[in-house]
């Protein structure tokens, strides 16, 4: 039951926003190139699906790409952290210095080292930077966070530091690893669509492109479905990545187990 | 089988846990380190293990460094395992093969009284189950020597009970020779064989009390005069 209201629950509401939506812009009459009406974009949608299929392969693609590139380049390091402090003394500054200058900064250099006739490199470079940092601060603090009792036992039988990480530290870390997953996910996927407005039309493929030509033609309603599919694609990155979550920690760990009840 | 001889210990804090420590436990006995909280008796115990080396001081085993089992005050188990992985972490990290080390987890499992939760996970048992599960992994190693660092203290007194019987027998059965820390008094008068009372920080032994045989349970007279014994013992201690 609880389980049918929160998907019920916004339901109702959009529908209802929709609802109002498509009565106020025919009641006042607003010009389709301000705001269309959902009917509209329902429309455009329909008229654009292929093309806007393509785009959001494209997009999507980049996002995958550069979040396991993120995945595996933030496990690695926080591995390596964890197993030399004086490696995490000397490059989690650098680490915290990528993830706080704007990627928007970064982005055109990245776009003239990769090259234009790489464009799908860069993008995926520059997404991997912004979806990277969740992932290392949610691995590092896991693998930290091993029960020192526990380690001290492995110690006592003789455990190698690659047995401690494999039995102990890594799985300690999982939850915290999963959480940063889930943000890195759509962090991957904003930094996807930034990449493809920074490398502007003409280059890339994607929904960000598809936006900006939208835009710049007022075709505000393929604009729209373009941004709507851009939601979509977040909501449902999310959604399979807490799905991933509770299958590994349903056994578990509290915060899978309290979502069960 | 052990003997330590003028053991001082300094954390890097500062504090000074033990000062010139010295005492000996032969093969097959069972002794408890009593003494109030924070008197290095846990320090103790991670120095015999090896988990921590003394700044001053030796430990010497009699017949080269034996299979240690260890038993935390916490249960300290891998929640994301259920109970048979758990008794099994001592075997997989020797590289013992999964299915011999299945069988003997599952044997301690049952030595413990737990056949049937093999695959409970640690957050479906009682309190006193999971100390179960921690004795049966730390017996799982087969071990020659059994540490245990106030196994029962945050358990009820019926289970403590239950526990500290089982015990017993686990160490009749297998011939173990067992250190026991902890601080209470009753619990060392009715398990053990002789008695460690130590100092306040910086922890030493001020009295090696052995006790008679005949405790056959917790209220004999026996047992009750061991206990009267070891509290005069720890009394003074702690008005010196």
């Amino acid at each position: 039951m609880r389980r049918a209201l929160d998907i019920l629950l916004p339901l109702i509401v959009a529908i209802l926003l929709l609802g109002v939506w498509e009565w106020a812009v025919a009641h006042w009459q607003v010009p389709p190139y301000v705001l269309p009406g959902p009917s509209a974009i329902a429309k455009a949608f329909a008229g654009n699906f292929s093309s806007l299929m393509a785009a959001l392969l494209s997009t999507l693609t980049v996002t995958v790409e550069a979040f396991l590139a993120a995945c595996v380049l933030g496990i690695a390091t926080a591995i390596a952290f964890s197993q030399s402090r004086l490696l995490e003394r000397t490059f989690y500054p650098y680490a915290v210095i990528l993830q706080v200058t704007p990627v928007v900064a970064i982005a055109p250099l990245i776009l003239i080292w990769v090259g234009f006739e790489r464009i799908n490199l860069a993008l995926v470079i520059i997404a991997t930077i912004v979806a990277f940092f969740p992932i290392l601060a949610g691995a590092t603090l896991g693998l930290k966070s091993a029960d020192f009792n526990l380690v001290d036992l492995t110690r006592i039988y003789g455990a190698s530091r690659a047995q401690v990480l494999w039995r102990v530290r890594l799985p300690t870390a999982l939850p915290y690893l999963l959480s940063g997953m889930k943000t890195a996910g759509g962090l991957a996927l904003i930094g996807a669509v930034v990449a493809e407005f920074v490398a502007g039309s003409g280059t890339a493929t994607g929904l960000a492109w598809r936006i900006v030509e939208s835009g710049n033609r007022l075709e505000i309603a393929t604009l729209f479905a373009a941004l709507g599919l851009l939601a979509l694609t977040g909501v449902l990155i999310f959604a399979a990545l807490s799905l991933l979550e509770w299958l590994l920690l349903r056994r578990w760990h509290e915060s899978a187990i309290s979502q069960r009840v | 089988m052990i003997t330590l001889k003028g053991i001082a210990k300094r954390f890097a804090n500062g504090t000074e846990a033990l000062r010139d420590l010295s005492f000996s436990i032969a093969e097959g006995e069972f002794v408890s380190l009593l003494g109030p909280s924070g008197c290095g008796k846990s320090t103790a115990l991670r120095l015999v293990a090896g988990l921590l080396e003394p700044d001053a001081g030796h430990t010497h085993f009699a017949r080269g460094r034996p299979e240690i089992g260890f038993v935390f005050q916490e249960p300290t188990l891998m929640p994301w395992a259920n109970a048979l992985t758990n008794v099994r972490l001592p075997l997989d990290l020797k590289h013992l093969a999964r299915s011999d080390g299945n069988a003997r987890a599952a044997s301690a499992l049952k030595r413990v009284g737990l056949t049937g939760f093999e695959h409970a996970y640690p957050r479906e048992l009682s309190g006193g189950m999971k100390m179960r599960v921690s004795l049966a992994r730390a017996l799982a190693a087969q071990p020659k020597l059994l540490l245990l660092d106030e196994p029962f203290a945050a358990l009820d007194e019926i289970t403590r009970n239950a526990l500290g019987d089982d015990l017993l027998r686990l160490w009749k059965e297998d011939g173990l020779t067992v250190l026991f820390v902890t601080h209470s008094v009753s619990e060392s008068s009715f398990l053990s064989q002789r008695v460690l009372v130590m100092t306040l920080r910086p922890g030493r032994i001020a009295e090696d009390i052995a006790l008679p045989f005949g405790r056959s349970n917790r209220l004999s007279s026996a047992t009750i005069e061991a206990q009267r014994e070891i509290s005069n013992a720890l009394n003074t201690v702690i008005a010196a």
